[in-house]
């Protein structure tokens, strides 16, 4: 054997050994390896695809609008407070995504340019109108989406979930895959709450409150706020409280007037934890507000004595208990009627945060753990079948020569796995898919070159040159016809989505392996099967 | 061994009737494309947008009373589809909805109350809104042209354009009748399908680019003869490779298509038929098209 051969026998070995090395976590093997093995070698191997392990697929989509729209509010409010704070005589209101302020007078637009310079104004009929700046929307759009994306990553965190994946996607997309989750409803619904905590006086006061009906049924909630609507005073609201009736089931919803005005959120907490109430034996949740929020909830408890406050979560009240005196230090519960289930969730939302800006699902696939378990079984036995019907019909089709092709698909196969491993690459059940049909095309380079071999020896060629003469004029043909899969192997990952992406994956790193295999793979057998004697007859 | 023994079969000489079976073939998949783009074909919720649950049973349940179970609790527009032999069901609610989940749940609910003796089990579910369904349809699209743009850039730069136009052709025309069979026999059109008609349009170049070699290295060689006659030379000469590669592609595509399992087999199926239509353009299709651009100096240094 001259070195030449020799030096490809080695590349040969030691690539399958790496590949071996790299794909060792993925086997039972690597829990019987010692200690400083499992410390200092890859030991993370070939991750499997959440079609394949069972899971959850999220999109949502950040609707900054209004996000944008309650930092118009917000605007709107402090404009509302520095105009009295400088005795001018101007009414703000915001309308949509616009402040009106009226009336349109110098010293009042001076106030409004200075307080807040993102404005974009206009006259309109002698009113001044305000709309947050198109650069300045964006930017607050873009920090809503940054903050849902980091609102979202600690409720998963807290609910518990190993090797979630979260990132942004486009402009105002959020990504969330969560591997393994058994109760997929649960974390959908954990992560898209807003979990907007406020708390707001009821209005017992206003005439209305006496001719709202008790409750209504669930779904009629519209119908009465048509009946109701028009009677509001300026500042008040109507909100729904849900009962269950705990005999019957059934639900209905208990209408409660409202004072408009947010006195306190959730944003001053700094503990929400699950309680079990003592004389009801049911869970609520128990919160803790920081020293500033517990400052607002003595001074709101203390002047609406004998007033009820009502616990508002995304717009339906929890509970609206009465305050029978002023509550200081700052804790306070949420009770509704919760399972205790639904009482961690609330405890995991309120101690994450709420979202700047609501979300909304775009797309949610789910894969049952059994379904991913039955396709990887499938998957093995049809790489199996593909792989030995490939490898007998090479045999029979060119005897010794389709023996070496075999080789070079084993090897094919090994270094393809090996590579996935060693990119930590994801197998898809599309990716299962791309190796099987890897297998089938690996091949194809070596038929390619020994059919120009056969051609050599049929023109009269020596076995030897024959070899040489066929992998000389295959080269191209087999170059040309793996760029052009690897061309749609790479539109492929750039277009698809997960479980695409992990075909690409498998199918360019078989392409671009199967050129190692089949060029250097296979001439290193023949060379050695030439090397030592004068071969007269070439098995082909 | 050997398939055919120096084969000398006039390929060439029966390119009309191949034009006419291809362009009918093309024909149909033009027309399946257009009822994708207007909603008409049968698509995968990927791509119309909506809900598709899939339920595992203990025991076998009737199509039939899945569907009155479903009306009976007010479920509307829906299809179904069973693998008997898995006692699955696939329900799919092409309609969308403004909040994502309702379905799915209203779906699992009902099966869970009428079914429950037979412990109805959530397989998978995908959900998706309006908007991702338009814009996912509208990527496939891109997709496949971007594949086809690239795949002629290339094949025009190793070899003269009209070959680039002749094997772009014959990729289009493979692509077109996988889907014309998708559309004609009703299967679904979705993102598996799509990722297969891509896999196809990269592998039937392989025989095609296997011909050019051949015709190319042709043309130098025999000065002499007719175009025409150097092609069909060379398509006989690499008859028997063009057939061997394709038939090992076949065998992994069969093996997948009998066990690789229920999500997989449309993709096989697709990769059956493309694997065989393939084969068939790179004869058929793609060299009569680049004789049929032009014969003079095709003999040119490139």
């Amino acid at each position: 054997m001259n070195t030449k051969v020799l030096s490809r026998v080695i590349l040969i070995a030691a690539t399958v050994v790496l590949a071996s090395v790299f794909f060792l976590p993925n086997t039972p093997v690597f829990q019987q390896m010692p200690e400083w093995w499992k410390k200092n070698m890859p030991d993370k191997g070939i991750v499997l695809g959440l079609d394949l392990q069972g899971g959850l697929h999220l999109v949502f989509e950040v609707e900054g609008e209004k996000a944008v729209e309650i930092a118009t509010e917000r605007m709107a409010a402090a404009l509302g407070s520095e105009f009295e704070k400088k005795k001018l005589q101007a009414s703000v209101k915001r309308e949509g995504l616009s402040i009106v302020i009226t009336p349109a007078t110098p010293e009042v637009r001076k106030v409004v340019e200075e307080t807040f310079p993102v404005l974009a104004l206009a006259d309109n009929k002698g009113a001044l109108q305000g709309r947050i700046s198109d650069k300045e929307s964006q930017r607050i759009k873009d920090t809503a989406t940054d903050q849902v994306l980091e609102v979202i990553r600690n409720r998963i965190d807290q609910f518990g979930v190993a090797e979630p994946v979260i990132h942004r996607q486009a402009d105002n997309e959020i990504v969330v895959q969560l591997p393994g989750v058994k109760d997929p409803k649960r974390a959908v619904d954990i992560i898209g709450k807003t979990a907007l905590l406020e708390f707001k006086i009821v209005d017992d006061e206003s005439p209305l409150a006496a001719e709202l009906p008790a409750a209504v049924l669930q779904g009629e909630e519209q119908k009465l706020l048509d009946k109701f609507g028009g009677r509001l005073i300026e500042g008040d609201q109507v909100l729904f409280q849900r009962i269950v009736n705990k005999e019957t089931g059934v639900v209905t919803k208990r209408p409660v007037l409202l004072k408009k005005e947010t006195l306190l959120t959730g944003a001053e907490l700094t503990e929400a934890r699950v309680a079990i109430d003592q004389r009801f034996n049911e869970p609520h949740v128990s919160i803790v507000f920081n020293s500033h929020g517990a400052k607002i909830f003595e001074d709101i408890t203390g002047k609406n004595v004998k007033k009820r406050l009502a616990i508002i979560l995304d717009d339906n009240v929890y509970s609206a208990p009465v305050i029978q005196e002023k509550i200081s230090g700052g804790n306070a519960q949420i009770t509704g009627s919760f399972s205790m289930d639904e009482a961690k969730d609330l405890a995991i939302v309120l101690r994450a945060g709420s979202l700047p800006a609501p979300v909304k699902t775009l797309q949610n696939v789910t894969v049952g753990p059994s379904l991913g378990r039955d396709s990887i079984e499938a998957g093995k036995l049809a790489g199996l079948v593909g792989t030995l019907l490939v490898v007998i019909f090479m045999i029979v089709y060119y005897r010794l020569s389709g023996v070496i092709a075999d080789f070079a698909l084993v090897l094919n196969i090994v270094l393809l796995i090996g590579a996935m491993a060693a990119l930590n690459a994801t197998l898809t059940l599309p990716g299962i898919a791309g190796i099987i049909l890897a297998v089938g095309m690996a091949v194809d380079s070596n038929v390619l070159m020994f059919e120009r071999m056969r051609e050599e020896v049929r023109a009269g060629k020596t076995p030897r040159s024959a070899v040489e003469g066929g992998y000389k004029k295959a080269f191209w043909t087999i170059f040309d016809s793996h760029v052009t899969t690897l061309i749609t192997a790479a539109v492929l990952f750039q277009f698809g989505t997960g479980p695409i992406k992990g075909f690409a994956v498998t199918l360019s790193l078989g392409v671009a392996i199967n050129l190692f295999t089949a060029l250097i793979g296979t001439k290193t057998v023949f060379d050695i099967l030439h090397a030592n004697k004068d071969v007269k007859r070439l098995s082909i | 061994m050997e398939l055919i023994k120096n084969p000398n079969l006039d390929f060439m000489g029966k390119r009309m009737y191949a034009f006419i079976f291809s362009g009918a073939l093309s024909l149909l998949g033009l027309f399946a494309v257009f009822a994708i783009a207007n909603g008409k074909a049968n698509l995968g919720v990927d791509f119309a947008g909506g809900t598709a649950v899939q339920i595992k049973f203990t025991q076998g349940v009737p199509l039939h009373d899945v569907r009155l179970a479903l009306e009976k609790g007010g479920l509307k527009d829906f299809d179904l589809q069973d693998l008997p032999s898995e006692n699955k069901v696939l329900i799919r609610v092409k309609k969308q909805e403004e909040k994502l989940g309702g379905f799915t749940e209203m779906i699992t609910q009902i099966l869970a109350q009428s079914f429950a003796d037979k412990k109805p089990v959530v397989d998978s579910t995908t959900e998706i809104g309006p908007k991702v369904g338009s814009r996912l349809k509208e990527d496939a699209l891109w997709a496949v042209l971007y594949a086809i743009i690239g795949i002629l850039a290339y094949i025009a730069f190793r070899f003269k354009f009209r070959f680039g136009v002749g094997a772009t052709i014959a990729t289009f025309h493979d692509v077109l009748a996988v889907l014309a069979v998708f559309f004609v026999m009703g299967k679904e059109i979705n993102l598996i399908l799509l990722s297969a008609l891509l896999t196809i349009a990269g592998y039937s170049l392989t025989d095609t680019v296997v011909v050019f070699d051949r015709v190319r290295e042709n043309l130098k060689k025999y000065l002499r003869e007719p175009v025409e006659a150097v092609v069909n030379r060379s398509i006989n000469e690499v008859l028997s490779r063009t057939i061997v590669t394709s038939l090992t592609v076949f065998l992994s595509a069969l093996a997948l298509f009998l066990f690789g399992g229920e999500v997989i087999h449309d993709f096989a199926f697709a990769m059956l038929i493309g694997v065989i239509i393939g084969t068939y353009s790179s004869v058929f299709v793609a060299s009569p098209v680049v004789i049929l651009l032009g014969k003079k100096d095709i003999r040119a240094k490139k």
